[in-house]
Parts: C-alpha cells; structure tokens; sequence
C-alpha cells in the first residue's frame, strides 16, 4: 500500500464528512483572527443570532492597522480606530481571548502563533489572511481564507472545501553564504511560477529545508501563496519539537511527550505518493531581488533583468517594466532604492534581525534612505533588544518600531510616497502594495535590504559575509 | 435568515479587464480595508488606476461608459491572486458584476467569489480572447452564463466552460452560503474533535 503525506492524514482525521455539494466538511483545529476580515463576519453571527462554537480555539490580535511609532489612543486615523474598537467590541461580546495592544502576546498573527504554541503539528488552522500558509513551518494544514469563511469558521469551526493534490518539492544540498531562506523561497517561485502552486498543497523538503530553523521554514511556507499554492508545509521533525517544547500552549511532562509522538505520526511516509515532486539544487541559489510586480518575477544578483520577448509572458513582463521604468537587460545590482523595510510576516523574526544586523553593524545607512526596522510581535522586539540588535540598527540609522504589519500592505501610516522604490523583506511587490499607486518594490532577504540600506541601492550581500 | 437563492443562469453585456495575475491589491487597495462593512466597497473597484492623484478619470474599462451596466466580466490568467482580501470579490459584486469568466482564477479569490453567489467560470485562452475582442467590438453583445449547463452564449455562438464540480453544485442548488449546511452537522464537528489527540490537551 502507497504511503500517506501529511496533507492526506491531516484531512482524513479532520474531516468530518462529505456535503450535498461535493465539498468535505474540514475541522478546524485553530482559527486566528485580527481587524481586518473579521467585522463583517461577526456581524453576519449577530444578524444570525449565533455564536462562536468553539471558543477555545479561537485567538485574536490587532497587527495590520496599528501604527508601529505612535499608538496612544485613540489613532490618529479614525478609520484604523474604528477598525479596531469594532474588533475589541466583538472580541468581547463573543469572549474571544485577545492579544490586544496593551498585550505582550501582540503581534502580527503569523508570528505570536507560533511564538505561543498555539499553532502545533498535526492540526488544521484558519486564519483571515493569505499569508496563514506561514503556520504550515509545524506540519499543521494552514489556511488562509475570506470573510464569508471566516463567518463559517466562528459558527462552526469547519470549513467547506476540496481535496488539494500535494507537490513535493526539494531543495537538495547546501546553500551558500549570504544565501537565505526568502532566496529559496523566491526561488521556487520564479521557477514554478506565480500561478503553478495552484490546486496543490506544497510540501517542502530536502537537505536545505531540513536544515533550517523554524523561523526560516516560516519563511519559506510564508510565500506558499504567491506561488498560488493555498497551502504549504514542512514535516515535522527534532527542530519542530525543540522550538515548541515549553511554549505557553504547549503541553508539558508527560503529555508533551505523547503530544511529540502524535506529531511524529502526523509527518509523510517516506514512501509518500506524491502528485509531483520538484527538485532544486541549494548551490544554484544566488540571493535573489524581484524587479516586478509579482513575486514570480525576480533574478539572481548576479543576473540582468529579461527582455520581454524572451520572457515567459512578455506582457506581464512589458506591464512590469512600464509600472518599473527599468531597462531590459540592465543588471539588477546598483538599482537605486528610497526606502528599506525589514518587517512583515515573512521576515520579522528574530534569525531575519540577527542576519540583518549582522550587516547593519558599525556602518551606517546612507543618508536620504528611510530605513524602518519593525518586529513582528511585541515578543520578537523584547527578545531583540535583549539581544541589543534595536541599538546596533538605530545605531546605524534604522528607525525601531513597534510590532505590526507596518510598510507590507500599508494599511497604517507606514507607507511609500510618490515613486518611491523600496528595498523590502516583505512578500508582495504588487502595483500600489505599499501605498503609493507609484510605488516600486523590491522583494529581498532581510540581510539584503540591511545592505542596500547602507549603499542607497541593490548590492551583492556576500560582499560583507 | 438568508434565503436559498439558486444561481443557475447569468444574462448580460459584458466588460473586459484585460491582463494575468491581476492581484486583489489592484483590484482594492487596501485602504479600503479599513472600513467595517463592505456597503461602499462597489465605489472601489480598481480605484487607484481609475483615478489620478486628483481624482480625475482615467481610461479604464471600469470607467468606460460604454461597459456601463456590465454583469459579465472577461479575465484572463490567475486573476485575483495574492491577499485574501473578501473586499475584492464584494467590490465588483457590488459594481455590478454578476459572473466573471476567465483563464484561470487564484484558489482563495474564487472560494470567496463563490462563497458569495458570484460565480467564476473559465474557458480557454482563444475563447478568452474571442469573447474580449467580441464585447470590445461591440460593448452591447448579451452573453448567457449558463452555471448548470457549463455553456456560454452570445451572438450565435455557444463555448464550453467549465468550473468546479463543488462550486457549480453549491451555486445551482442554493448552497453556496454554507454556513447553514455545516452549523446543521454541529454533532458531528463535535465527535471528529473529540477524536483528536490536541482537542483534548493530549491528556492520558
């Protein structure tokens, strides 16, 4: 009999049955939620006269509207206030435990759930926001979704949905140095494309996956989706149950050792069936820079930028360099930047600071660049100033922010002008993502954005390493 | 309570959006998401390459008073990609638009679609490209979305399209809203919980 992948076991136990419309009922273990998709859900609850229907399992924060320099209240934005009394109104009319901005548990979501034990291997989890596949770093089937989804979520803790196909993809061998987990990821998604995950749930693995800590596995199931795979995870392994063992959610003595034997028994068979496996070589990743409006569209370093025609679809190409204003063929290094961003779910945590750091240390930002430095949780900054990071990059000329999603979606003051490009360790580089309809950005590792911080525009980070 | 509404045939003119991987953050800039209700989200739909910096109109197939009226939107590959964002999806709903048919579709932006009665249906690239250069040429041509039978009419033509087996079930019989199909099996939600190592703390 073929062997099972994660993906298989985890939506045989958490299925509850199949529906008149073909789609399986899905448990869901975990749903997370914050201000932005939830308020229309919860009034849907309200019209309805229901209610959470399981509590327990349900944890909220605020991370994509908070300011991260000001955030007396009320906010200088009456939208982002309102946004946000609207959630702390239902969090408590329906008792929903809440990591609000007084909390030390805040934090943009994909960063405290993992950082409290809450998200575990082996379960399933739902959250308001694409970027949930971020969770799939434990083994635990993670989903981003919409508001009507939500609404089913709170109502039921299930979801309506279809069976994915699951695509093994390796990345073998060693990467270099100055070569990062956001490299791999963008990596793989310049060669599967921005649209190839679609249908399939990713499994990541081989030696460079195996060998990284949770963090950066965060960050490689982070960008999931914008390969257009709604799902991506890692199996999990010793690393797995290191990171968890004594987090706050996470079970102790005796019960943490059964806990570890579940997880176990959640990870692939190695003699998984896969739908396709995809294999990459470590050594063929170079640090690697987006030039345009898509995540798919990036080079290495070293490489210059496509021409149109030879591209795999010289429109998209031709609607990027028009947004862009580049020239085909130019070389991606000493491309002028405005702004750095080392911040978001993809790239807040502690190993994106250590590495960028790393680079800010004893050397300055060059002067007219705004650099922002923002934690991803009001934990991760503790632990960095701890570690005395928040002086090395203030030092350097970073500004050090408070917890949120800040300059990634610019749904707070954080937010480019005019055609600003940025150097960003973000994870889209959509037209207007940042806030200017003119803006530019350009996705890269933390440790590149430190350095073309420093230098006013794109440079090979292995110069400092 | 919401009633059943079965979502089985689509009439109208039609209106092309042109382009792959148009992302939600195109379609609503995420400012917008800071409103608490979707009411307004119908003013938005490709707000910031409609209108300048000082609010003038641009040229856009959003703006053109030719499409005025549109229920059918024409897409080509992957659109609706990146931010989970329900905005994008209520936005053009609440524009106008009844059914969109295209290439492809990103999974979470045609689960949201679909969760809300909009169906999103897709036929190949050369069809794509005919009906385009068809509602182009004459912004008054009628196209028939037919959901149950998988078929798009217009002058005197009939194309094939396809969607999900699931989402096409859901709209036809009126289930698309499922919350009410999944709240009725609550028991049973209760039971596979129960079964699971994690529900329970992991307890002996």
């Amino acid at each position: 009999m073929a062997g099972k992948t994660l993906y298989d076991k985890i939506w045989e136990s958490h299925s509850v049955g199949v529906l008149p419309t073909g789609q399986t009922q899905l448990f869901i273990g975990l749903h997370l939620i914050h201000e932005i998709t939830t308020a229309p859900a919860f009034d849907m609850l309200r019209e309805k006269g229901m209610d959470v229907a399981f509590l327990e399992r349900t944890f909220a924060t605020v991370d994509h509207i908070v300011p991260t320099d000001i955030r007396t209240r009320p906010f200088l934005d009456p939208e982002a206030e309102e946004l946000t009394q609207a959630l702390e109104k239902n969090v408590k009319q329906f008792g929903v435990e809440f990591f609000g901005l007084d909390s030390m548990n805040q934090g943009i979501v994909h960063v405290i759930g993992p950082q409290l034990g809450l998200t575990q291997p082996g379960m399933t989890l739902a959250c308001g926001d694409s970027h949930t596949s971020t969770h799939g770093a434990f083994g635990t089937l993670a989903f981003g979704i919409g508001t009507s989804q939500v609404r089913d979520v709170l109502a039921t803790q299930t979801l309506a949905m279809d069976k994915l196909k699951v695509r093994r993809i390796n990345v073998n061998g060693a990467l270099g140095t100055g070569v990062y987990a956001k490299d791999v990821i963008l990596s793989i998604i310049r060669k599967l494309g921005v649209s190839g995950g679609k249908g399939f749930a990713y499994e990541y693995g081989g030696a460079v996956i195996d060998r990284m800590n949770m963090e950066e596995r965060m960050t490689v199931c982070n960008m999931s989706i914008e390969g257009g795979a709604l799902v991506g995870y890692v199996n999990p392994d010793q690393t797995t149950f290191d990171y968890l063992k004594g987090r706050r959610y996470v079970p102790s003595g005796a019960a943490f050792d059964r806990a570890v034997n579940y997880w176990k028994s959640v990870a692939s068979d190695s003699a998984a069936k896969y739908d396709d496996v995809i294999n990459m070589e470590g050594k063929d990743i170079e640090p690697t820079v987006t030039w345009g409006i898509n995540p798919g569209q990036s080079v290495g370093i070293s490489e210059r930028l496509p021409i149109p025609d030879e591209y795999a679809d010289p429109d998209g190409a031709r609607k990027a360099y028009e947004h862009m204003g580049w020239q085909p063929g130019a070389p991606i290094l000493g491309t002028p930047i405005d702004v750095a961003f080392i911040g978001s779910c993809t790239n807040s945590r502690m190993t994106d600071f250590r590495a960028a750091a790393k680079i800010a240390k004893g050397r300055k930002v060059k002067p007219g660049i705004r650099a922002l430095v923002v934690p991803g949780s009001a934990e991760v900054k503790k632990l960095a100033e701890q570690e005395g990071l928040h002086e090395i990059f203030q030092e350097a000329g970073f500004q050090w922010r408070e917890a949120g999603c800040s300059m990634c979606l610019a749904m707070n003051p954080d937010k480019l002008n005019g055609r600003e490009i940025c150097a960003s360790s973000s994870n889209r580089n959509f037209i207007g993502r940042q806030g200017s309809p003119q803006g530019r950005t350009l996705l890269m590792s933390p440790a590149m954005v430190a350095a073309a911080a420093l230098n006013g525009k794109v440079v090979d980070v292995r110069q400092y390493e | 309570m919401t009633e059943i509404v079965k979502i089985v045939k689509v009439s109208g003119t039609a209106m092309p959006m042109r382009g792959n991987d148009i992302d939600t953050d195109r379609v609503i800039p995420a400012r917008y998401l800071k409103e608490v209700t979707f009411a307004r989200m119908g003013d938005y739909p490709f707000f910031d390459e409609r209108f300048d910096a000082s609010g003038k109109k641009k040229d856009h197939p959003f703006n053109d008073p030719e499409y005025r009226g549109a229920s059918v939107l024409f897409v080509n590959k992957n659109f609706g990609c990146g931010s989970s964002r329900e905005h994008a999806p209520q936005a053009l709903y609440r524009f106008g638009i009844k059914v969109i048919v295209g290439e492809s579709f990103a999974a979470i932006f045609a689960g949201n679609c679909t969760m809300m009665g909009l169906p999103t249906v897709t036929a190949t690239h050369d069809e794509v490209a005919l009906m385009m250069k068809t509602v182009e040429e004459n912004p008054k041509t009628k196209f028939t979305v037919d959901i149950e039978r998988k078929t798009i009419s217009f002058d005197d033509k009939r194309i094939a399209i396809d969607l999900p087996e699931t989402y096409r079930s859901a709209l036809t019989s009126g289930c698309w809203d499922s919350t009410a199909l999944l709240r009725a099996n609550l028991d049973q939600v209760k039971k596979t919980a129960s079964k699971l190592p994690y529900i329970g703390g992991f307890a002996d």
